[in-house]
């Protein structure tokens, strides 16, 4: 098995096309220009189509209608790209296309600074858009993770007829790391496409998607349909990861490029004698709520590090539900933790020092 | 073996990124764990540039190495003013000569330099000068293993000319035989 060295946004690339990805749409923004450049050279190659908008807004509805027509479509952004196309993440939401939208996050808020960043964690978790809806949010740490996420997304996004977030960010979209391609060979299933708008040519009743149900009744059934869905998408789909957890008296949460950063402060905490240890959520929703209900024994403290000013913090809160302090520590606007302010933060929070 | 963290710093153009990449590369190559995080702000678009790879033998947490590097390679002066300090105690720079008038201020980490610049102008091209450093950074550190880094070039730069293989081969090997007719400038104390 061999490995290649590359940058996590053509490792998000590739994968997409070997998880059967035919279209891609986008609008160029920093930090995510690699995944577009890519398949601009590559998606053509593969027998796909790689479209240009004239905007993110564009971008998005083009994704709509080309996955209406059943198309294994995605775009592809960054943080002010994903607000733009909050309102077209709604629509398909409401009309359950299956596609997948990925955001290498930088921070902001408007425009900010091309810098990697995890402020995003309220659109890609709450939404932008209007209404009751939930997209499935995965959130890779590695390269190698980008990849098998990536490849796996639009399975996903088909068998639940769902958009699918992929949340990635400046960091891991721009560095490098091994990644092997022939470790994870999933076969891309079909999924029911008796919804998919082809055109009936007089053989079968006309199909229909739409977002518009002005029959309250109608509109509620709907809803609950919908809700239905992502009752069972948080049954089969909650992910994360333990590290160091069995005897943590310290226990960090973190996702994506910081949980990278955590895990070095964890190891060397654990050699001044500080037991902490990590859960990462793999998907930010649905929210790993179970490892927080089964926290061990020794716990006496959970520290929330994002890439932020406080978002995935709010989840944990309500995931600990009052049992034992929940503290945060964040950094934001590009800026990155580093591993040594971390342990440093941590250790003065066991003495007494930190709030 | 030790965990490596270096950071490779020049002036856009002098090759730093494709350095880095390099070292990543090979060091993949060795059967280690490696990443390589660029600057993509604004020295992207001109002024200077830095990357940052760590070398280990467990999957790598953080990749970024501008506050506590092991190794600096550094191509030109404002480079070196800005991430003296980011070099730890018993550290290595490494420094390019021919573009750096100053001597390294601090005492407690050990300097090489080398007239990486001239080096590979007598190699037939001054833009293979990050090639001399590279060199010279595998002679001093003993890693990553030669045939490796050859075998990057070609999964780095994809199958160019023969011409830039073998200039870039040769400039490796004069940058790697420098180091045994040079003495280290400074040890640490």
């Amino acid at each position: 098995m061999s490995r290649t060295l590359m940058k996590g946004n053509e490792a998000l690339a590739r994968a997409a096309i070997r998880g059967g990805c035919t279209h891609f749409f986008g609008y160029p923004i920093t930090p995510q220009n690699e995944i577009p450049e890519y398949f601009a050279r590559e998606l053509p190659k593969a027998g796909g189509l790689f479209l240009q908008a004239e905007s993110e807004i564009a971008a998005v509805n083009m994704l709509y209608g080309s996955a209406a027509a059943g198309a294994q479509a995605m775009t592809s952004s960054s943080s002010p790209g994903l607000a733009l196309m909050q309102e077209g993440i709604s629509m398909l939401a409401a009309t359950e296309i299956p596609c997948v939208i990925v955001n290498v996050m930088r921070g902001g808020p408007g425009l900010g600074t091309i810098q990697p960043a995890q402020s995003d964690y309220f659109q890609m978790t709450r939404g932008g858009g209007n209404g009751d809806y939930r997209i499935l949010s995965l959130a890779p740490a590695t390269v190698q993770e980008s990849a098998e996420m990536m490849e796996e997304s639009f399975a996903l996004a088909q068998k639940y007829r769902t958009p699918v977030f992929l949340v990635s960010d400046g960091l891991l979209g721009q560095m490098m790391e091994p990644v092997q391609f022939d470790r994870h060979t999933k076969k891309k299933r079909a999924g029911n496409k008796r919804w998919i708008l082809t055109g009936h040519h007089h053989r079968r009743p006309p199909r229909t998607i739409k977002s518009l149900r002005l029959d309250p009744a109608k509109l509620e059934s709907h809803n609950l349909e919908l809700q239905d869905k992502y009752g069972r998408i948080s049954r089969r789909e909650t992910r994360f990861e333990l590290y160091r957890m069995n005897d943590a008296e310290l226990v960090f949460c973190a996702f994506g490029s910081t949980a990278r950063i955590v895990k070095n402060s964890i190891d060397d905490l654990r050699q001044k004698g500080c037991r902490a240890g990590l859960i990462r959520p793999q998907t930010l929703w649905p929210f790993p709520v179970q490892p927080f209900k089964t926290l061990p024994e020794s716990g006496k403290a959970v520290i929330c590090v994002e890439m932020n000013c406080g978002q995935m913090v709010d989840d944990v809160r309500l995931a600990v539900e009052g049992r034992m302090p929940v503290h945060f520590y964040g950094r934001c606007g590009g800026v990155i933790p580093e591993p040594a302010e971390l342990s440093e933060y941590a250790l003065e929070l066991l003495t007494g020092g930190a709030a | 073996m030790q965990n490596e963290r270096i950071l490779c710093a020049g002036f856009g153009g002098q090759g730093v990124m494709s350095l880095g990449k390099l070292i990543a590369c090979a060091a993949m190559l060795d059967g280690r764990e490696v990443t390589w995080m660029p600057s993509y702000g604004p020295e992207m678009r001109g002024g200077t540039a830095y990357c940052s790879v760590v070398v280990a033998d467990r999957p790598v947490g953080s990749p970024i190495v501008t506050t506590n590097a092991t190794s600096l390679i550094v191509m030109n002066l404002p480079s070196l003013d800005r991430f003296e300090q980011s070099v730890v105690p018993g550290g290595l720079i490494l420094l390019n000569r021919s573009l750096i008038d100053r001597e390294v201020g601090r005492e407690d980490v050990v300097v090489h330099a080398l007239e990486a610049t001239t080096m590979a102008a007598q190699c037939g091209d001054p833009r293979a000068a990050n090639m001399i450093m590279l060199g010279a950074y595998m002679a001093l550190r003993g890693t990553p293993r030669h045939r490796h880094v050859e075998e990057a070039f070609s999964l780095v730069f994809g199958s160019g000319s023969s011409t830039s293989f073998n200039l870039n081969r040769k400039a490796l090997r004069c940058g790697f035989d420098s180091v045994s007719a040079e003495a280290v400038i400074r040890k640490a104390a």
